[in-house]
C-alpha cells in the first residue's frame, strides 16, 4: 500500500495551481484534506503524475456571510464548520450534517471543497448542497464560473469540473430565522458512509411552508426530492403529509445495491428517513 | 499472607509505554544493517494454472536486488506438513496452481517498500483461469472444480465420531428437532499486521524476527520446510505484539517465504504485511454449514445430539486446521449432561483464503448452533430458555466431570453462574418489560447462552482428525501435551527478574507475573522485572509453547508460580543452614525466612541474595550456587486421543453464562442492545481489571462476527470486503452502552494458583446470545436466526419475506 511515484507541488497562489493543472493536462490531482485521495493513491487506484496541494493557499479557508448566503473557502476544514458560530446560526443543517462526517481525525483534515469535489454520493455535504440549493465556484484558465449542484454532480465520484478547473468556494443560502432542520442518516456503524442519508429543512412564512429535501446514498448523485417537498408545501407539515412525502421518496429514488444494502432496503430507508427528518425538522422549526 | 497481590487490579506496567507510543513492535525493531524490503506478488485469480513467469522487467527495475517465484519455492523448499492424510501439497507460495485470490506467487526484494511495490507490478505471471468454487456444499457436488488433483476431491478430511449410542437416543426421543445454520468467515484484525525480518548468518543460521505467537510446533515445521536443522533456525519475538487473537499463529508460511527471499537476495529482508494483504490472505475462522439435530424428552431432558459440519478451510488445509472441527472435541457437549452424540465433520477446500485459529477457535460456531437448538427445544416444549438449560446443566457434584467425548472438566458450578446472570439481568423483570413492549408492537427479545470455555489446548487433539486405524499403526507416534516454562532469579541486591518463554500480544503478562512472584517471595510487583522477548536459542520451550488458546492464565502462570516456589524453597534451605536449624524449623513469611516459633534472626531475600552471590562458601554442602529456578509445568491430564476418539482437548475449562436483551427497530431492522450481562467462571482471578478487559474485548469480537464482520466473496472468488470501508469492525460507538460483568470462582484443582484461561471468553457466546435474543424478538413473525452476520439489510429482507408469508 505505497503509492507509485508522483510529482508534488505545493503552490501558494491559485494562479499557480491553475497553471500546474494546465501543464499536467488532466494528469494531476488536487490535494485538499487527503481523506479520500491519499487512500486511493496508496491502493494505486489513482495514479496521477502529480499532486497539486492546496494546503499552502491560506486565502482558500474562510467562512463569510454575504447577501443572505454563507460562503466557504474550499479549504475550510469540516472541524471548523462544526464549531463555527456563523454556521450554527445560519446553517444549522450543515452543522448537524458535519457531525455525521467520518470521525474526529477525518473532520480535522477533511475540507468542504474536497468532500464536494470528490462527489461521493453517500457523503453528507453534497446532499446538503443539493437540499439547500447552493452553488459552487470553480476557477480555471478562462476565469470563474458558478454551478448549481445539478450541473456539478455527474455520477459516482465524477463532477463536470474540467481537468484544469479547481473548486474554490461553496455558497449556501442562509436558512431563514426559525427554520427547522434535520439530517437523518443510517449507516452500519457510526462514522461510515451513509447507506441512506436525508437532509431536510423547513420553514414557514405565514401560512406558506417551504421544504428542502435531498438524499445521500440512493443513487449515483445526491437527489433533490422536489416532489416530496411539494407535498408538504401544499398540505403543510401534518403527519399525513409527512407520510405521503415519505412514500413518495421511496418511489422517487433509484438506488443501487452493494454489499451493505439491497436496493429495496435503500428505497425503504429513503422513506423511513424522510419521515424522520421531516418530523424532526418540524419539531425544530419556530414560528 | 494477608496482603496478597493476586486478586488486585494492579495497573498494567505495559500501558505506559504502549499508550505513549513507545512499545517495541516488529516494525520498530532496531535497525538491521543493510535490510531490504519485500513486496509480495499475489494472485488475482481464485483458481488457475500457472503457465509462465517473467521477472526480467522487475529485476531490471530501480533498487531491486532479487525476485523469487513459485519455481524457486518448489525447488528449494518442502511443502508444509498438514493435519490430514490427504496429499495436500501446501508450499509457502503457489507452485503449480493458484487456489485463492491473494495467494503469494512471487516476492520482490528492493531497497525500499515503494520500489518493491513498483517492481511487483512488473512481475508477469501468466495464469490460465480455472472454474471457481467458494461454497462448501457446491465444492462437494459431483463435477465441482477440484482444487488439488492429487487429492481428487475437495474433501480434505472427514470423520464420523460416535459417542454413546446416538441412534438409540434418537429412537427413544419424544421430540426431535432439526435445523441448518451458517456461520460466517471472519478474523480478528489485530491493529498490528504480520511482520518479519529474516537474516542469514555466516554460520548457516537463519535468524527470523517476527511477531509469531506460537504454537512453537510451527518452528520445527518451518525448519523442515527450509531444509534446516532446528538449531540453525532462530525465532526471536519482539517485546510487544499488537494483538493477535489467534490470527498470528498462521504467520509461519510467510516466515519460510521471506527467509527464502533473504537467501536469494543475499541481504536481510523485511516484510510488513499491509492491511489489504491482511484482509486478503492472512487468516480467519472457517465459514461453516451445520446441520443440527437434537433428541429430547418432553420434560426437556436432552438425550443426544447430531452435528453435521462442513468447514471451509479455503484453498489448502493449513495447520493447525482441521482444528476448526476438532479443537473443541472434549467440550463438544458444552455444559450439558447428555451422553449420546454423533459428529460428522467434513473439512472442505474451496477457492477462499486460508483459515486457522481465531479467538475462541471453533467454539463460536459450536455454541451458536447448540444454544440455538436449546432455544428451539424450549419453544417447542413451551419451556422458558433458562429453565430448559437448568434441566440439562451439569451439577456441581459431578465435578471433576469426564465428558462422553473425553473432556475432563476440572471444576465448576454451572447452575450458580447461570443463576447469577439471571439475577443480575433481572430476568423476570425483563420478561415483563418484553411482554409490555410486545403489546405495543415493539420487537424486544431476550437471549440466553451458556458455554464451557476451554483453555490451554492439548496438542493431542489434532490427531482426532485421523482415523483410529491410522493411529493404531505401529509407526504412528501419539501426541499430547501442554507445557510452559519460566525462570525466576534473584540478583545480588535482592531484586527479582522473571524470564518467560511466552509471546504476549497485549495480555499483560509482565503485570501478572510481577503479581505472582511478589506474592510468592513477599515482595511488591515493582521489585520484579519481567522479561519476554521469546528467543528459541535461549529460552526453554517445547512444541506447545506460545501464547494462544488462553494458555497464560492457566499454564504460564503455573510455571511462574512453581519457579518462584522452587526458588523460595532454596532460600529457606539456605537460611536454615545459616541459622544452623533444620529447614523444618523455619518458614518464609513476610518477605524473609524466619523461625517458625520463638525469636531468632531472620533473613530477608535481599540479605540472602547478597550472601549467596558474594560468598558461595556459605552455601550448604551440595547446594547448587546461584539463586535461580526454572520450572516447566505440564498438565498430566493432557493425554493422546484414545481408540474411541475421546480426548481431553483442553486442560482447564471455565464457564460463561450470558443474558442479553435487544430491540429490533421495526423500520430499519437495526439491532439495539438494551442489556447485556456476562458471568464467567475462570477459577482464581489474578487481576480483575485485566480479566474485565479480556471479557470486553471478547464480547466486542463476538459482536463483530454476529453483526458486522465478514470476509465475503463473489462467485469468481474475489474478496468483496477487502478494506476497512467494507470489512466492518465494531468500534467503541458500536459497543453496548453497558456490559455487566461478574464472576463465580471455582478454582482449578489442576493449577497451583487455581486459575484458568479467560482470553477467548465472550467471543464464543455473543454470536449465540444475540442470535437468540433477536430470534426471541421476532417470535411474533415466526422467525428464527440461522445465519450470521445479521446485517440490517439482510434482517430487513428476512422480516419482509416473513411478513409476506400467508
Amino acid at each position: 500500500m505505497k503509492p507509485p511515484k508522483f510529482e508534488y507541488h505545493a503552490p501558494s497562489t491559485l494562479d499557480e495551481v491553475i497553471a500546474l493543472l494546465v501543464r499536467y493536462d488532466g494528469d494531476a490531482k488536487v490535494l485538499a484534506g487527503g481523506q479520500s485521495l491519499v487512500p486511493l493513491l496508496n491502493f494505486r487506484l489513482a495514479r496521477p503524475a502529480a499532486l497539486v496541494d492546496l494546503n499552502r493557499i491560506k486565502s482558500l479557508a474562510y467562512i463569510q456571510e454575504h447577501d443572505g448566503h454563507v460562503r466557504f473557502g474550499a479549504m475550510t476544514r469540516q472541524r471548523t464548520i462544526e464549531f463555527s458560530p456563523v454556521v450554527a446560526r445560519r446553517l444549522p443543517l450543515l452543522r448537524e450534517a458535519t457531525r455525521w462526517v467520518g470521525h474526529l481525525p477525518i473532520r480535522s483534515r477533511g475540507t468542504i471543497g474536497g468532500s464536494i469535489a470528490h462527489a461521493d454520493p453517500s457523503a453528507e455535504y453534497p446532499a446538503v448542497l443539493t437540499a439547500l440549493g447552493g452553488e459552487v465556484v470553480a476557477r480555471g484558465p478562462k476565469g470563474e464560473r458558478t454551478l448549481p449542484p445539478a450541473d456539478l454532480f455527474e455520477t459516482y465520484l465524477t463532477t463536470t469540473l474540467a481537468a484544469d478547473e479547481v473548486l474554490t468556494e461553496v455558497r449556501l443560502p442562509a436558512m431563514p430565522e426559525g427554520a427547522g432542520w434535520a439530517f437523518e442518516e443510517f449507516a452500519r456503524r457510526r462514522g461510515d458512509f451513509a447507506i441512506v442519508g436525508v437532509a431536510a429543512a423547513v420553514w414557514r412564512d405565514g401560512s406558506r411552508v417551504t421544504a428542502r429535501l435531498a438524499t445521500a446514498g440512493v443513487g449515483p448523485v445526491p437527489t433533490r426530492l422536489r416532489a416530496c417537498e411539494e407535498i408538504v408545501e401544499r398540505d403543510g407539515l401534518t403527519d399525513a403529509a409527512i407520510d405521503a412525502a415519505a412514500r413518495r421518496a421511496s418511489e422517487l429514488v433509484e438506488p443501487d445495491a452493494d454489499i451493505h444494502a439491497s436496493a429495496d432496503y435503500r428505497r425503504h430507508l429513503a422513506g423511513v428517513l424522510t419521515a424522520r427528518a421531516l418530523t424532526r425538522a418540524r419539531e425544530t422549526a419556530r414560528g | 499472607m494477608s496482603d496478597r497481590w493476586i486478586g488486585k487490579s494492579v495497573k498494567r506496567v505495559e500501558d505506559f509505554r504502549l499508550l505513549t507510543g513507545r512499545g517495541t513492535y516488529i516494525d520498530d525493531h532496531p535497525p538491521v544493517a543493510n535490510v531490504h524490503q519485500a513486496a509480495i506478488v499475489r494472485s488475482r485469480y481464485a483458481h488457475g494454472r500457472i503457465l509462465r513467469y517473467d521477472v526480467s522487467k522487475a529485476l531490471a527495475a530501480e533498487g531491486v536486488v532479487a525476485v523469487i517465484t513459485g519455481e524457486d519455492v518448489a525447488k528449494e523448499t518442502k511443502p508444509f506438513g498438514v493435519g490430514v492424510t490427504a496429499p495436500v501439497h501446501y508450499y509457502c507460495a503457489a507452485t503449480d496452481k493458484v487456489r485463492f485470490v491473494g495467494e503469494p506467487v512471487a516476492v520482490v526484494v528492493a531497497r525500499d517498500r515503494y520500489l518493491a511495490e513498483d517492481a511487483a507490478e512488473l512481475v508477469d505471471v501468466e495464469i490460465e483461469p480455472l472454474p471457481v468454487v467458494i461454497d462448501v456444499e457446491k465444492a462437494l457436488e459431483p463435477g465441482a472444480p477440484v482444487l488439488h488433483e492429487k487429492v481428487g476431491t475437495n474433501l480434505a478430511g472427514h470423520r464420523r465420531l460416535v459417542y454413546g449410542d446416538p441412534d438409540r437416543a434418537f429412537r427413544e426421543a419424544e421430540v426431535v428437532l432439526r435445523e441448518r445454520f451458517r456461520f460466517p468467515k471472519y478474523g480478528s484484525t489485530p491493529i498490528e499486521t504480520y511482520g518479519i525480518i529474516a537474516r542469514w548468518e555466516l554460520d548457516g543460521v537463519c535468524t527470523v524476527w517476527s511477531n509469531f505467537m506460537g504454537p512453537f510446533i510451527m518452528h520445527p515445521l518451518t525448519a523442515r520446510v527450509l531444509g534446516l536443522p532446528e538449531n540453525k533456525l532462530r525465532f526471536i519475538v519482539p517485546p510487544d505484539i499488537g494483538g493477535s487473537f489467534g490470527i498470528k499463529s498462521s504467520i509461519y508460511p510467510y516466515i519460510a517465504l521471506i527467509a527464502l527471499a533473504a537467501k536469494h537476495a543475499g541481504v536481510p529482508v523485511k516484510w510488513i504485511e499491509d492491511r489489504r494483504e491482511h484482509l486478503l490472505a492472512s487468516s480467519s475462522g472457517t465459514d461453516r454449514v451445520a446441520y443440527r439435530e437434537v433428541a429430547a424428552m418432553k420434560d426437556g431432558t436432552v438425550l443426544g445430539m447430531r452435528y453435521k459440519w462442513l468447514d471451509n478451510v479455503g484453498g489448502y488445509i493449513r495447520s493447525p486446521e482441521p482444528g476448526c472441527s476438532f479443537r473443541p472435541t472434549g467440550n463438544f457437549v458444552g455444559p450439558y449432561n447428555f451422553q449420546h452424540l454423533e459428529v460428522d465433520a467434513s473439512v472442505v477446500m474451496t477457492n477462499k483464503s486460508l483459515t486457522g485459529p481465531n479467538r475462541g477457535y471453533a467454539c463460536g460456531h459450536l455454541y451458536f448452533e447448540t444454544e440455538g437448538m436449546m432455544d428451539r427445544l424450549a419453544a417447542k416444549l413451551g419451556l422458558d430458555p433458562v429453565e430448559i438449560r437448568r434441566r440439562n446443566l451439569l451439577q456441581p457434584d459431578q465435578f471433576p466431570y469426564r465428558t462422553p467425548t473425553g473432556g475432563y472438566y476440572d471444576s465448576g458450578d454451572y447452575p450458580a453462574a447461570l443463576d447469577k446472570a439471571v439475577r443480575i439481568a433481572k430476568y423476570d423483570d425483563l420478561r415483563r418489560e418484553q411482554a409490555k413492549a410486545r403489546a405495543e408492537g415493539r420487537w424486544v427479545g431476550i437471549g440466553v447462552a451458556l458455554a464451557v470455555d476451554p483453555s490451554v489446548s492439548n496438542m493431542g487433539y489434532v490427531a482426532t482428525a485421523l482415523d483410529p486405524q491410522f493411529r493404531a499403526k505401529p509407526e504412528y507416534l501419539p501426541k499430547s501435551g501442554a507445557v510452559d516454562s519460566a525462570t525466576v532469579k534473584v540478583d545480588p541486591l535482592g531484586r527479582v527478574t522473571a524470564i518467560l518463554g511466552t509471546t504476549p500480544q497485549g495480555q499483560g503478562h509482565q503485570t501478572i507475573v510481577a503479581q505472582i512472584v511478589a506474592d510468592e517471595l513477599g515482595l511488591t510487583p515493582d521489585d520484579v522485572t519481567v522479561v519476554d522477548e521469546m528467543d528459541t536459542f535461549t529460552r526453554v520451550w517445547s512444541i506447545s509453547s506460545g501464547t494462544y488458546s488462553s494458555r497464560f492464565g492457566s499454564v504460564g502462570t503455573s510455571a511462574v508460580a512453581l519457579a518462584a516456589r522452587k526458588l523460595r524453597a532454596k532460600l529457606v534451605e539456605y537460611a536454615a543452614h545459616l541459622m544452623e536449624r533444620p529447614a523444618s524449623d523455619v518458614e518464609f513469611r513476610d518477605g524473609a525466612v524466619r523461625p517458625r516459633t520463638g525469636k531468632g534472626p531472620s533473613y530477608s531475600v535481599k540479605d540472602l541474595a547478597g550472601r549467596a552471590h558474594w560468598n558461595t562458601e556459605s552455601l550448604p554442602d551440595g547446594m547448587e550456587p546461584g539463586l535461580q529456578a526454572t520450572a516447566v509445568f505440564g498438565f498430566t491430564v493432557a493425554k493422546a486421543v484414545d481408540a474411541e476418539d475421546r480426548v481431553n482437548s483442553s486442560n482447564t475449562y471455565g464457564f460463561i453464562a450470558e443474558v442479553m436483551a435487544v430491540e429490533v427497530d421495526r423500520q430499519t431492522a437495526a439491532i439495539k442492545i438494551l442489556k447485556y450481562v456476562t458471568v464467567h467462571d475462570a477459577g482464581t482471578i489474578i487481576n480483575p481489571m485485566i480479566a474485565e478487559g479480556q471479557i470486553y474485548g471478547g464480547a466486542l469480537h463476538g459482536l463483530g462476527g454476529a453483526l458486522y464482520e465478514e470476509l465475503k466473496y463473489d462467485d469468481d472468488g474475489q474478496l468483496l470486503t477487502g478494506t476497512f470501508m467494507d470489512y466492518l469492525v465494531p468500534t467503541a460507538s458500536e459497543a453496548p452502552a453497558e456490559i455487566e460483568i461478574d464472576h463465580v470462582v471455582s478454582p482449578s484443582p489442576l493449577t497451583p494458583l487455581g486459575s484458568k484461561g479467560l482470553g477467548e471468553s465472550s467471543s464464543m457466546t455473543v454470536p449465540a446470545v444475540i442470535a437468540n435474543a433477536v430470534s426471541d424478538a421476532l417470535v411474533p413473525l415466526g422467525l428464527r436466526i440461522t445465519e450470521l452476520p445479521m446485517t440490517p439489510s439482510g434482517l430487513w429482507e428476512l422480516i419482509r419475506s416473513a411478513q409476506r408469508r400467508p
